[in-house]
């Protein structure tokens, strides 16, 4: 037998292990969530779904890949999470647990191998891992492990946390999702942009901390990139009709597109203005232009769409001073109507510096001090704009405060490198 | 499955007036809700705090406080026991209710005592 590339499935022990890997974390959400919907329970779904796994290794290494193997996993893993139940139950609770429909016994694989799929349930596992219900990092956390198939292990090290308090902090997540009975479905169609806002959010916050990663010494964290990107697939190839959805996928993609050249060869950040962008990805640029376009032409705008449309500005001016910041600033404009955040004044006072000079952006800074006062954020860019103002003795200033509470090493650096030049021109 | 809805609210101060039947309204109308929508299975407001007394039992010695669990300003005035779907139905009744607006609700899910071993 052969796969797709010709190559013999016979293979050596550590390219099987391989193999094994990618075809588990494919297939992970999709049988976890028909698991679920059958047990009735996240936890016995896992720990079902492990065993089955582990069963997996064996017999794929001894017989080869099957033709299926999310079938073969999903047979494999309902009978040992069935298993399971009626051992922690012994009685006749156990058949209440299960889904009605759902036998204590497999006499027959309710599932034709012959069939080309198995039912497609992830999304009713996604909203019930981004339930507001939840901790905002135990959704984070849930959404990596069962829909992205992240093990444990590499999540707490994504997010610099011990491994025990990871599994604690799932753990805790899937009791309280089975013993407050959080609904395992897609909410209707009013819950809907509510509930999915919340969705979104778990991805923007996967993205936001490989992008900007905000503790520890590296900068970016590429791999929680990657999985926020393709968890915004995934949600596009599940909801094509929500713009805002497209909006998401879109603007990851135009930030992912400059990613090469957001960094120096130290590892340092470079900034939009400095970056080299014959660096930037062409290739991730135009399909995120592109993805933009065709969200906007729905004529539903939202916050994802409009971020995305200000990135694909930025990817398409030349130059930093080439860049359409006129449009820009009435992008932000938009945007501070649909979320009216500080955040969103914040980066609207840069462009409005671009294009009205550097005092026009202060002012607007002013405005926000109450509400952003000790974000290092709101202190960097102020020093920033009052270094390019001439205003040297409060750029320093400044610049102290943002360090007094930076946490990222790397932003810390470029902030003493900017720093110094405020100091240089003081004298 | 059975949900207890916690009413957290500042107390109302121990010398004041009853309240008055335009102040019940909104609460007997939620009342009225939850029967008219099938949901309803108990409810009471609750005595003041300074009627509460906390029990903890720790390494085999029971430590009786005087006063309520929490230390915060909002106490716990009432309850509902509701009986509902899932958590987003139980959810959806506790933003009903008039303290919603000014206080808090703690949604807790009642324990199924058949889940737990009989006393055999």
């Amino acid at each position: 037998m052969t796969d797709d590339d010709g190559t013999d499935r016979t293979r050596a022990p550590r390219q099987v292990a391989k193999v094994l890997d990618e075809v588990f974390r494919r297939e992970h959400a999709r049988v976890l969530s028909v698991l679920v919907r059958d047990l009735r329970d996240l936890d016995i779904a896992e720990e079902a779904l492990s065993d089955a796994m582990a069963e997996a290794v064996v017999a794929w290494e001894r017989d080869g890949l099957p033709e299926r193997p999310a079938a073969w996993l999903l047979t494999a893993a309902r009978r040992r999470g069935i298993d399971r139940i009626r051992r922690a139950d012994a009685g006749r609770r156990a058949a209440s647990r299960l889904a009605a429909g759902t036998e204590l016994t497999v006499t027959h694989d309710p599932y034709d191998p012959d069939a080309s799929t198995i039912p497609d349930e992830r999304l009713k596992l996604l909203f019930t891992c981004c339930h507001p219900a939840l901790a905002p990092a135990s959704r984070v956390a849930l959404t990596l492990r069962t829909i992205a198939g992240l093990q444990e292990p590499a999540i707490a090290k994504a997010f610099l946390i011990s491994e025990t308090a990871m599994a604690r902090r799932l753990g805790r997540a899937r009791r309280k999702i089975r013993d407050a009975n959080i609904p395992y479905r897609v909410p209707a169609d009013h819950e809907l942009p509510d509930r999915l806002r919340h969705v979104l959010h778990v991805v923007e916050l996967v993205f936001n901390e490989g992008y900007l990663a905000s503790e520890g010494e590296d900068l970016v964290r590429p791999g929680l990139m990657e999985e926020a990107l393709r968890l915004a697939r995934l949600l596009v190839e599940l909801l094509p009709d929500e713009a805002e959805v497209q909006g998401l996928l879109a603007l990851l993609l135009l930030q992912h597109a400059r990613t090469p050249a957001r960094t120096d060869e130290a590892g340092d950040l470079v900034l939009l203005e400095d970056q080299d962008r014959s660096r930037w990805s062409t290739s991730l640029l135009r399909e995120g232009t592109s993805l933009v376009r065709n969200a906007l032409s729905r004529g539903t705008p939202g916050p994802y769409q409009v971020q995305a449309a200000i990135a694909a500005l930025h990817g398409e001016a030349m130059t930093f001073e080439d860049t359409d910041w006129r449009q820009i600033v009435a992008l932000y404009g938009v945007l501070e109507q649909l979320r009216p955040t500080p955040v969103v004044t914040l980066n609207k006072a840069v462009a409005v510096a671009m294009s009205e000079g550097p005092a026009a952006g202060l002012r607007l800074l002013d405005g926000l001090a109450d509400e952003l006062g000790g974000f290092h954020l709101h202190a960097a860019t102020r020093a920033e704009l009052l270094l390019r103002d001439g205003q040297h003795a409060a750029a320093r200033d400044a610049f102290d405060e943002a360090l007094a509470t930076v946490t990222n090493e790397r932003e810390r650096a470029h902030l003493l490198t900017r720093r110094s030049e405020a100091v240089d021109a003081v004298g | 499955m059975q949900y207890m809805l916690l009413i957290a609210s500042e107390p109302a101060p121990a010398d004041a007036p009853p309240p008055a039947p335009e102040e019940m309204k909104p609460w007997f109308d939620y009342d009225a809700l939850l029967h008219e929508k099938g949901v309803y299975v108990d409810g009471a407001p609750l005595h003041g705090p300074e009627t509460a007394t906390t029990i903890r039992v720790r390494d085999g010695e029971t430590i009786t406080t005087d006063g309520p669990f929490a230390e915060t300003k909002e106490v716990i005035g009432g309850y509902y026991i509701i009986d509902c779907d899932d958590l987003d139905q139980a959810n959806h009744f506790a933003a009903l209710c008039p303290a919603a607006h000014y206080g808090s609700m703690e949604v807790r899910p009642v324990m199924d005592m058949s889940e737990l071993p009989s006393p055999e």
